[in-house]
């Protein structure tokens, strides 16, 4: 019980006393979270969209493997990433690896199947006559695909909500590409695991406290934008 | 949808825009938890960055897998404590430039009740032969670290190969060794500097010290440009000499935790 009460004083002293490196952190977090969460809503809903209004041979698999890319641990992706991006590896003269940009690519690539799978989903849960309604009304076929991702709007942004909550909770990926390094590179779950090694509970707890504040926030953005499309 | 639109695009080019500034020379170094977690980096690198307007990325893992970010290429110099698997990683041409720079010791702690009675012991193989025939309960770093690296040369100069279920692999860094063996009463082998940093926060003590093999030298080797040409080798040998230089090693000196040295300067005979 203790340790619950120090890391809310703590939190508080942290968020209160204007920390420079505590902001900095937050700020690496929710920035790498963002974009990724950007890039991968840009390459998994439109995919999703076609892939949900046509049908095509092979479709089911397609299915089957984005519902198991859905489960991807992390560090899969760490260690896959890792090998592409290493100096050694393929992509290794970008120089992603141990930068933000490492971290990003790793996450992004986390969260496309989650993105894509759940657009999908949003989609197929439309009424099935909006479609021939609109291929009837003469839509073309991007005409067509945005109407149904407006009337599937709701469920769209929810994908895009759980995308963002999957990056900012994540560490392994931050951890592996990341390499937490002190002042470039470490995000607030790579600063947890840190602080806890070195028995530093209060101020680990203080600091996933900051995460749950971030993320509400985040969230909270969300949901206001979620209300106003109802009208 | 398009104000959703609008207003990712927006946090994009924000994000993107306040993410792209400062572009300065950085400098890759991976190393040991020890180091680190003393709190010796944070002393030892601000004067060199501050002097060669660069900044120094830490990257702070177990000295195997320091070595093997090293071998990959993807950081540009490593300060590590294993000196096999170091004189190795030169040897096989991964590694220029190596120094030494200083050293401290391990130390085997356990819970002040000491069941084991290793307390008696005259050398660390006697320690580890207590243990072993106590079955008392171990926690290993399990992780290819310099720690644990040491500890496996102890076993096998013992002629034990530890196994059972007193013997626990952590798999962890020191610090999460430390607690865990803590929270079992457990005995467990650590760099002192770690130990001392964390001596406050865990009941332990200080059962085993002093013996030859628990000496722990600490070497700094710049990644060789040979092998891999996009390393900042000249910058990795201005830190070389820094560290092993006047200025550094006097940083090293002063350097420290709870009113005890950490770490003993060698660089400079």
């Amino acid at each position: 019980m203790d340790f619950l009460l120090e890391g809310i004083v703590a939190a508080f002293r942290l968020i209160v006393g204007l920390d420079q490196e505590v902001y900095a952190i937050v700020f690496l977090s929710v920035r790498v979270s963002v974009l990724a969460t950007v890039y991968a809503s840009l390459l998994g809903i439109p995919p999703g969209v076609w892939v949900a209004l046509h049908q095509f041979r092979g479709k089911g698999a397609l299915l089957l493997c984005l519902n198991t890319l859905m489960a991807l641990p992390t560090v899969v992706v760490g260690v896959f990433m890792y090998g592409l991006i290493s100096r050694r590896g393929v992509f290794g003269e970008l120089d992603l690896l141990f930068a933000p940009g490492g971290i990003v690519l790793g996450l992004t690539a986390l969260i496309v199947p989650l993105v894509m799978n759940l657009t999908i989903a949003a989609i197929h849960a439309t009424d099935p006559r909006l479609v021939t309604t609109c291929r009837a009304l003469g839509a073309t076929g991007f005409q067509t695909s945005w109407k149904v991702v407006q009337e599937a709007g709701f469920a769209v942004i929810a994908a895009v909500v759980v995308a963002f909550g999957r990056v900012i909770s994540e560490v392994g990926i931050a951890m592996m590409l990341g390499g937490n390094i002190r002042g470039y590179t470490r995000t607030i779950t790579t600063a947890i695991a840190l602080e806890t090694s070195k028995g530093e509970f209060a101020l680990g707890m203080a600091l996933g406290i900051i995460l749950l504040l971030v993320s509400a926030g985040v969230n909270a953005a969300l949901f206001l934008l979620q209300r106003r499309q109802r009208w | 949808m398009k104000a959703s639109v609008l207003f990712l695009l927006v946090v994009l080019t924000m994000t993107v825009a306040l993410g792209s500034a400062g572009a300065e020379t950085r400098l890759r170094m991976a190393t040991t938890t020890s180091t680190e977690d003393s709190g010796l980096l944070k002393v030892l690198l601000p004067p060199f960055e501050k002097a060669n307007k660069c900044k120094v990325d830490v990257l702070s893992t177990g000295t195997g897998k320091a070595l093997k970010h090293g071998e990959n290429g993807d950081v540009d110099v490593v300060f590590v404590h294993a000196r096999k698997a170091e004189d190795k990683f030169v040897a096989d041409g991964f590694g220029i430039d190596r120094k030494d720079v200083m050293h401290n010791d391990y130390v085997i702690v356990g819970p002040k009740a000491d069941p084991a009675g290793v307390k008696s012991a005259k050398t660390a193989v006697e320690v580890f032969k207590k243990l072993a025939e106590g079955k008392a309960e171990f926690i290993s770093r399990g992780d290819k670290s310099g720690t644990h690296m040491q500890e496996q040369a102890i076993w096998k100069a013992a002629g034990i190969e530890p196994k059972g279920k007193w013997y626990v692999e952590a798999g962890q860094g020191m610090g999460n060794v430390l607690q865990m063996a803590f929270d079992k009463k457990a005995y467990t082998i650590a760099d002192r500097g770690t130990f001392l940093t964390f001596m406050n926060k865990i009941d332990l003590v200080v059962l085993f010290e002093g013996d030859k093999s628990l000496f722990n030298p600490y070497g700094i080797i710049a990644v060789n440009p040979k092998k891999h040409p996009k390393v900042n080798y000249e910058l990795a040998k201005k830190l070389i000499d820094y560290v092993t230089g006047p200025e550094g090693q006097k940083v090293i000196a002063d350097f420290k935790q709870n009113g005890k040295q950490v770490f003993f300067p060698d660089a400079i005979k």
